[in-house]
Formats: structure tokens, sequence, C-alpha cells
């Protein structure tokens, strides 16, 4: 808490104290004033004297202004106790206020307030000790164990386990060994690593994330415009109801219950603000952004957590962000020739390469014990050796036509490696990536949220394509689409409802860009990705996509109840109050409490998973 | 061109809302965004009239929000 909040604290203590000795002494009416007079004062001087100094630059319907004529509006009228009550709670409201906004104020900063006061830097061959804003590009930084990296880099030297949980969300440590990246924020646990800086500090992805979640509340909600044009009408509306209230119904009886009347019309000025909802709504999609920013998610923005709560469409790109880029064998064609000798033959011999292809037709065979003599590898197109003596060549379909193999099957159009036996076409071995593991239970889950209709767009072409829908819940598969035919489909899909496109961002930026709501994947150190999109999934995880759609739909769902609850809570106090069943009593702990109860509901999604 | 700043020791919402709004209203002024939670103002200007801008948007929130400090 704030030195000036601990303050307020005190303040507010002494003066319920000297409240509860007025009440007591009550009998005797000099003391019982005095005390009550001295418990005023101790609350609330500081809102008398803004009041003042806003009336004075014309502000008269400040909320300060207000609440002082209630609590010495009522005092005057013979209610001393309720006044003071009337000002003692509203500064326990304001402060808790305070408090709340103070909390979520610090949990952005607290990401970048935990990052290293300084780092080692090997200069001239001699380390020194520089602040975080002197690295350069091309510095060589020194991470030793406990370490946290300061700004984005690639490992020259070394192996590490590190701790990316501050970015990514996870938990599990992973490993990091020279050529690989490591982004700000990431803690090496063990091993001591040298990289070399490729941002400075503020380009850094710690800093950038925290500045993308600060400036995310900059792009309001519906909700938020709707709140900040009902405060506009509702204080000035429900100050002239009061004082319509004070003056027009006594003018009946001659102005002899006058002070019934008044005391009505300050029941009015203290419900007149709507600060529960000016305060709660933004709260609310702070919350949201802040909780999902904790998982490695980053929404840029209030409007698309709205956007993603009403989800109907989502496409998928697919290589890449469906599938996790590894390929498996699916089939194995040959004309006569055996097919397991094809593949044994082929994966002997791909055994020596590291082609992405290679590795998957390895796996489908147990070690064969052949001997492998001559390798030689034509890098993107092939690989041949001398398999039990057999010469064997592994390639794309236009080495093979182009090393004079003749009588190739029909071209398909499946990613495949051609298989020639002693300059014999043999056969082909049919390849396909795979989807991601929890790619299914992402769908599913996005399903269940809302989501209507889930496409694939893919470059790739349909024979690829089409077993993605035999295994996953979609709806719709485009193949064989350019860049700009995506976008086309996006837009195709947009009037049907709130379109979301989820893709690797790097070829994707106009697609993303024409979607309602775009979301980029491994997006870790992609500068283009990240400008594009309106949704940045760092940790390349897909349950991100669903994640987001999940808590999306909590903040909004959140919104809604503190915006009925709050105007309902309002309204029946000003019935109950015009009426006279309502006093300042019930009018001062609805408007607190329900401030109080608004802003709680709206911390829950900071707190909570 | 865009602007960004902070304003600090913004305590009250309303107030928040009422300051962008009047900033919105200055000439020149496209769109002002002001989050109260998190201190922040992003402008959208016109780039010739910004000094004056500046300067009447620090008169707004002086008038509005005594205590409170705008920086660009």
């Amino acid at each position: 808490m704030t030195k000036e909040n601990k303050k307020v604290v005190l303040r507010i203590v002494i003066s319920a104290a000297l409240f509860a000795l007025s009440l007591i002494f009550g009998k005797t009416a000099a003391v019982s004033l005095l005390l009550s007079i001295a418990a005023y004062v101790t609350v609330g001087y500081d809102v008398v004297i803004t009041a003042v100094k806003k009336l004075l630059r014309g502000r008269a319907l400040d909320e300060s202004f207000l609440m002082c004529i209630a609590s010495i509006g009522a005092m005057a009228i013979g209610e001393l106790h309720e006044g003071i009550f009337v000002m003692l709670f509203y500064k326990v409201g304001e402060l808790f206020e305070h408090i709340a906004v103070e909390r979520s104020r610090r949990s952005i900063t607290a990401l970048l307030e935990k990052m290293p006061q300084s780092v080692t830097v090997m200069r001239g061959g001699e380390e020194c000790i520089l602040l975080p804003e002197e690295v350069v590009v091309g510095d060589t930084v020194v991470l030793k164990p406990g370490d946290k990296a300061a700004v984005d880099g690639r490992i020259t030297e070394g192996f590490a386990s590190m701790d990316t949980s501050a970015i990514t969300g996870e938990s599990a440590p992973r490993s990091f060994g020279p050529g690989d990246e490591i982004v700000s924020g990431y803690i090496n646990l063990n091993g001591s690593i040298q990289l070399r800086a490729e941002k400075e500090f503020y380009d850094s992805t710690v800093y950038k994330i925290m500045e993308m979640v600060e400036s995310a509340t900059m792009k309001k909600s519906k909700a938020e415009h709707f709140i900040t044009k009902f405060a506009k009408v509702y204080t000035p509306i429900v100050v002239a109801l009061a004082a319509l209230l004070a003056f027009l119904p006594p003018a009946f009886s001659g102005y002899a219950d006058f002070s019934v009347w008044l005391h009505r019309a300050f029941v009015f000025l203290v419900v007149s603000c709507p600060c529960a909802l000016v305060i709660s709504v933004p709260l609310s999609f702070f919350g949201g952004i802040g909780n999902v920013s904790r998982k490695g998610i980053l929404i840029k923005g209030s409007n698309y957590i709205e956007l993603l709560s009403r989800v109907h469409t989502v496409a998928f790109d697919k290589t890449g962000t469906l599938t996790d880029g590894n390929f498996t064998v699916a089939r194995v064609e040959t004309n006569d020739f055996d097919r397991q000798l094809l593949l044994a033959l082929a994966a002997s011999v791909e055994s020596h390469s590291a082609h992405k292809l290679a590795v998957p037709i390895c796996a489908a065979v147990e070690h064969s014990h052949m001997q492998v003599e001559d390798f030689v590898e034509a890098a993107g197109l092939g690989v041949r050796a001398r398999v039990d003596g057999k010469a064997v060549a592994c390639g794309c379909r236009r080495w093979m036509v182009e090393s004079g193999v003749e009588g190739l099957c029909a071209d398909t159009n499946e990613t495949s490696v051609y298989v020639a036996v002693d300059g014999v076409y043999a056969g082909r071995i049919i390849l396909e990536d795979t989807p991601r593991e929890n790619a299914k239970a992402v769908l599913t889950d996005l399903r269940k949220n809302g989501a209507e209709r889930i496409c694939v767009l893919t470059g790739d072409h349909a024979s690829n394509a089409q077993r993605l829908k035999t295994l996953l819940p979609i709806d719709a598969l485009e193949a064989g689409l350019l860049p700009g035919d995506k976008v086309n489909c996006i837009e195709d899909y947009l009037p049907a409802g709130v379109t979301c496109f989820v893709g690797d961002g790097i070829n994707d930026a106009p697609v993303l860009g024409r979607a309602d709501v775009g979301f980029a994947m491994g997006a870790m150190g992609s500068d283009v990705a990240i400008e594009a999109a309106d949704v940045v999934l760092l940790n390349d995880d897909l349950a991100g996509v669903s994640e987001a759609v999940r808590i999306s739909k909590k903040t909004v769902r959140i919104v809604k109840q503190n915006i009925i609850f709050a105007i309902s809570v309002k309204l029946l106090v000003l019935v109950l109050g015009a009426c006279g069943v309502a006093g300042m009593w019930e009018a001062v702990f609805a408007d607190v409490g329900v401030s109080v109860i608004a802003i709680l509901n709206a911390m829950r999604l900071l707190w909570s998973r | 061109m865009k602007k960004m700043g902070k304003i600090e020791k913004l305590c009250c919402a309303h107030c928040a809302a009422l300051i962008q709004e009047k900033i919105a209203q200055l000439d020149g002024v496209q769109e002002v965004s002001i989050s109260f939670i998190t201190q922040r103002i992003a402008m959208q200007i016109d780039e010739s009239k910004a000094d004056a801008i500046v300067m009447q948007a620090e008169r707004i929130v002086k008038d509005i929000e005594p205590d409170c400090v705008l920086k660009f």
C-alpha cells in the first residue's frame, strides 16, 4: 500500500472511532456534536477542499462537490450521523478503488521490475558490467547460472537449461545451445553461455511485451465507450432529478415538509456518481489482458476481447500452424517392387541425411543392417549410396527426371520421396505432415466456446490436406491457395460473423489484417508477425487460441454482470429513495458496496487462471 | 502523427474520461485515447499543430485535475 493510502486508512479509522464515540455520547448534545464534526473533518477535509477547488473552476457536477452537498446538507437538516456516515463510507469506497487500481498497475510493471539491474558484457576481451540500456547490437553478453537475459540474442557458445516462464508461461525448463535464439526474460538455470545481442534493451521482447500490454487498454471496447457516454448523462440527470425532488413536491404542501424532500434529494446525490461502472469496466478488460499475458498470449486491445467473445469462424493456416511441421510416412507405392524392401533401402540411405524428409523415413524402419557405402547428398534434391551392392537413389521428382530415371508414376502433387534402384524407378514414399498433438483438443474447445465454423486454408495440395479432415473436427478445407486467395476466403467468411485467422505471420500479414482478429503463432522475435497480428502467441502453442477465446468470454461476461448489477441497484435505490423507503445509509452502502463488488468481480480475472 | 504520453497522478476515472473528451475537441486532434488504468495517453494529431495541441492539452489536464502531470 502506498504511503498516501496508509494515511487515508488512518484517517478513516480515527474518524470511525470518533463517530462511534459520538453515538455513545449521543445524549450530551454538545459533546456529540463536537465528536461528530471532528469525525467528519478528519475523514472528509480533503474532499471538501477538492470540491471547492473544482467548483471555482466551474466543475459543479464533480463527485466531491455532490458528496459534500449530500453529507453537509444531511447534517444541516438534523441528520448529523447520516451525514458523517456518508462521508466515511465514501472515503472507504474511494480507498478501495485506489488500492485496486494500484494493484493492477503494478501487475504489468512487475514484469519489468524483475529485470536485471546489470548485464555482463565482453568488451575488448574483458568482462565489464553494464546497465541493460547500455548493451548494443553485436555485444557479447555472458549469462552465468541464475542470470536473467536482459536483451534478445543468439547463443554463440555454451549450452544451458532455461526458465522461459516469464515470457511463455511454460513452467518446464527448455534446453538451448549454440545458434538458438534467447529472448529477454529467460532465466539461465544452469550452464554458462555467451550470446550475441541482437536487439537493444528497449527493442527486446520483455520491454515490448510490457509496452503492448500497457497499450492494449488504449484500444477501447464498445462497452467502455458505452460507459463513458452513460456516465456523461447519468450524473446530470440524477442531479437534475434531485433538484426537482427537493423543490417540486414540497411546493404542493407549502414547503411544510421541505426537509423530508430535501433529504430524499440528498439520497439521490449520493447515488449520482457512476464510479462503480467507470472503474470496473476498464479494469475488467485490463484483467483479461493481464491474465492471458501471463500465459504468453498478448491481446493487443480491449476491442479484440469483445470480438473474440463472439467468435463465429476460425480459419487456420495449415503447415506449421495446425501441423507441427514434422512429417510421417503415409504410404509406400511401388509397381512390383517389394514395399518393405523399398522402405528399408531408402531408410538405409536417408539415415546419413539430416533432411526433414529423411527423418520420418528412417523412423518408419527399424534399424536395417544393410551395408551403406559411397553416400552422396545433393542438397535439396536427393541422396544416393550403395546399399548392399545396389545403387539406390532417393530424392525429389525433378531430380529423378533430370538424372534420367524413366517410368515414374503419375505426379499426384503429394509430398514424395522417389526411389530408384540401379537406375530403375522402383517406387515412391509418400509423406504427410501431422497435426499438432493438441490440435483436436483445441478445435473441440473452440467449438465448445462458440466457434461455429472451423476452416483450414492452405497453399498445400488438396490430397495432402484431405487427411486432416478425417482427423480433426473441421468444417471446410480450402487447398491450393495463393496468399491473395486466402484474403478472399476471409472476406467470404466475414459476413457470417466474427472471423479469426491463425497463421505463422511471416507470409500472412495481409490475411491477419483482413480478419477481425488475427493470431500470429510462434512469433517470438518475428517483428513482422508482432506488427501484423492482433493477438500474438509467444509460446507457439495452439492452445493459446482457445484460451484467448475462453478468457475473452469470461471477461465480457463479468463486464455484463457488473453493468447490469450496478445500474439495477442504483435505479432501485433511486426509486426507493424517492418514495422515502431508502435513506442515506442504504444509499451510500449501495453505492460503495456496488463499487466494491464490481471491482472485486473485475479483479477476479487478474487473479484467476 | 502519433503522440504517446503519460498522465501521472490520475486518480479519478471520471476525470480521465472528461479530459479525453475535451482533448478530442481540440483543433487538429483526430483521435485520442486515455487509459485510466495504465495512466497513458495516445493521440493521433496533425503534425503541424503538435506544439499548440500539447500546450492546450496540458492546460485542460491542469483545469480538470490540478494534481495531474501530463508528460510527452
